[in-house]
């Protein structure tokens, strides 16, 4: 018994039930589909979320005021303004540090010409662009003198500049914040969406200086809104937290046991929650499509288990004229693994179409790996001989005198 | 027609001794019920012989012939064929001896529906492990040989009951067996073809020495034979001449 043979017997007997192997095959066809959509989603979620991590910036963490309490009135933290830029300086000396920047922020009315749009205005050290790790497009961020002199300069960001001036190149020309005149030394790059979904390209920097003196006088007496630490490696990352913690506590003088009035945050933490929820979110994505994946296999052994019955005969004929056990196996195994990777083949071009069906019309991030397309292949196969087999070893298992005798 | 004794001298290709089968069914009242079928049936076909074994429905003709065809196996006793002891052989080893000791001929035929005469007369060579190219070559030639070479591309439904016979033979004798087994093999043909279709049986033993055992229920059908094997219930109570 050669096996071409007998591949060439199973490919006939599903050709002489055409509507029937089409249907069986569509339910492999559905549920490989649906495997590759659905990893390509969660994959696409989770390369987005990835991608805005990256944007954040390495090894962060944020330094937060604390909460104020009037009374017993406790209000969010971040409300107290106990931050200084003296704290941020002194940060920027510990051994573990790379880098700080302090930030405050405020919204203002901005106008070129005859444009106006309404931003997040954010006060900055020239630090702050290293520590993002975001560059300009055009022009440049403004400089350390500039911060010092508290100059009236301002870098864009893309949708700001876009809003603004439509396509005139902003670099060089001056706008209004709040009706005083800055002078504007370059456009970001594109950044993209925040972690909490905010476009980090709508906004405008100035120095921090400009900001406290001119523009938020009343709000910053000299304090800022937060700051951004840096580390200087994943390593030290522990040791950096209890380094800033111990030394603000000194600076602001507050006694054993009583509680900080700051926080800081570990941004690689929360990053890892980000992650680990848009793996879980992939994970049940591609759960779900399994499940429709095991219902087209169970599809397949009813099938099967119906043309074993159907052609009782047929097997008794054949092994009469010589067909033994492991012929008959072979061939309904062959005909279940038949429509499992041709129902296979043409789910998985249905599963990448539909990817990039989706992500025009939704405007969603999809991405389709090759380890993906072999996973969702090799799972239809693995669902053929599993759901196939017993059907085939049923139709083995038959005596050729009662399967001749079967009418 | 005269009968023909075996030569004593000749070499033997079926030896049964003490044949018996039981069948057990479980009817579901009262538990499994054994039903003896055949009764220590002994026998001795040499080969080139054309032998009938007739009897009436429950005489145990038809499990004789499945026992002898290795389609199912006695409950006890001994089956040689070809000198071998395939009594107790395991199904594989069965398949094979079907596959290339045994030509079967069915009284419904059997052929596989949808499917080329050609196609199925190479069957059982795609079975044997022949090459696609050499089985199609030697099932052609067994067609022309039966009168059916204009009818290699036609499917069962498209061919009468004496062209669907004998695209049956063709494919029992494609695989050059030592024994055709005829099990009624003109039950569903009418008298004119059923006498073509023993011709050609004739002319294969009688030209290729092929040994013929048939089973029928017609007295002119079992005249073809040169012995007769006559059964009831479950015991031979005849071998030797088809006159009797």
């Amino acid at each position: 018994m050669n096996l071409l043979a007998i591949i060439g017997e199973a490919l006939r007997a599903l050709r002489l039930n055409r509507l029937r192997t089409g249907l069986t095959m569509l339910g492999m066809i559905i549920g490989v589909a649906a495997v590759v959509l659905m990893l390509s989603i969660g994959q696409g979620a989770q390369t987005t979320v990835n991608q805005a991590i990256a944007s954040m910036g390495s090894n962060l963490f944020i330094v937060l005021p604390g909460a104020t309490s009037s009374g017993a009135m406790r209000q969010s933290s971040g409300s107290a303004q106990t931050l200084t830029l003296g704290d941020a300086q002194a940060v920027t000396n510990l051994p573990s540090i790379k880098a700080v920047a302090p930030i405050i922020t405020g919204t203002a009315q901005l106008n070129y010409g005859a444009n106006n749009w309404s931003t997040v205005v954010t006060g900055v050290t020239p630090d702050y662009f290293k520590v993002r790790n975001w560059s300009t497009e055009d022009g440049e961020v403004f400089s350390d003198t500039d911060f010092r002199s508290a100059a009236r300069v301002v870098v864009l960001g893309q949708v700001t500049a876009k809003n603004l001036f439509g396509d005139e190149d902003p670099t060089g020309k001056t706008i209004r914040i709040k009706k005083s005149p800055f002078l504007v030394t370059g456009v970001l790059a594109a950044k993209g969406q925040s972690l909490d979904g905010r476009d980090q390209d709508d906004s405008v920097f100035i120095p921090l200086t400009t900001g406290q003196r001119q523009i938020f006088g009343s709000q910053f007496p000299g304090t800022i809104r937060f700051m951004m630490v840096q580390g200087k490696s994943v390593e030290v990352m522990d040791e950096a937290e209890s380094e800033i913690n111990q030394l603000l506590r000194q600076r602001h003088r507050l006694a054993e046991g009583t509680d900080s009035d700051f926080t800081v945050r570990n941004m690689a933490a929360l990053a890892a929650v980000a992650t680990g929820a848009a793996k879980v979110m992939s994970l049940m994505l591609g759960a779900i499509a399994s499940v429709s994946l095991l219902v087209g296999g169970i599809g397949i052994m009813n099938i099967m288990l119906v043309s074993v019955t159907e052609r009782t005969r047929e097997i008794g004929i054949r092994m009469a004229i010589g067909a033994n056990r492991r012929a008959i196996l072979t061939q309904f195994l062959l005909e279940a693994l038949v429509i499992c990777i041709l129902g296979g083949l043409v789910g998985v071009a249905l599963g990448i179409g539909g990817a990039w069906a989706v992500s025009r019309a939704a405007d969603m991030a999809v991405v389709i790996t090759l380890g993906m397309v072999g996973l969702a292949f090799l799972f239809a196969s693995a669902v053929g001989i599993f759901f196939g087999f017993y059907p085939a070893r049923k139709a083995a298992a038959l005596r050729p005198v009662e399967a001749l005798r079967y009418e | 027609m005269a009968s023909v004794q075996p030569d004593s001298s000749a070499e033997s290709l079926i030896r049964v001794e003490n044949l018996c089968k039981t069948y057990s069914l479980d009817n579901g009242i009262n538990g499994t019920v054994n039903s003896q079928v055949l009764y220590d049936v002994s026998l001795n076909i040499n080969r080139g012989e054309f032998v009938a074994i007739m009897g009436h429905s429950g005489s145990g003709k038809s499990t004789l012939m499945n026992l002898l065809g290795c389609l199912d196996t006695p409950t006890s006793g001994h089956y040689w064929l070809a000198g071998r002891d395939v009594a107790a052989l395991p199904e594989n080893e069965l398949a094979r001896v079907r596959n290339h000791t045994i030509g079967f001929v069915f009284q419904g035929f059997n052929l596989l529906k949808r499917m080329t005469a050609l196609d199925n007369v190479a069957t059982p060579l795609l079975y044997a492990g022949v090459g696609r190219a050499e089985s199609r070559r030697r099932a052609l030639e067994l067609l022309r040989q039966t009168g059916l070479g204009n009818f290699a591309a036609y499917q069962p439904n498209q061919l009468s009951g004496g062209q669907q016979q004998r695209v049956a033979i063709s494919r029992a004798l494609v695989n050059n067996p030592q024994l055709i087994l005829a099990d009624e093999p003109t039950g569903n043909l009418d008298t004119q073809t059923s006498g073509e279709i023993m011709a050609v049986f004739e002319r294969l033993n009688r030209e290729q020495g092929i040994t013929i055992v048939l089973v029928t229920h017609e007295n002119d059908i079992a005249a073809y034979a040169h012995r007769l094997v006559r059964l009831k219930d479950g015991r031979v109570v005849h071998d030797g001449g088809v006159t009797a």
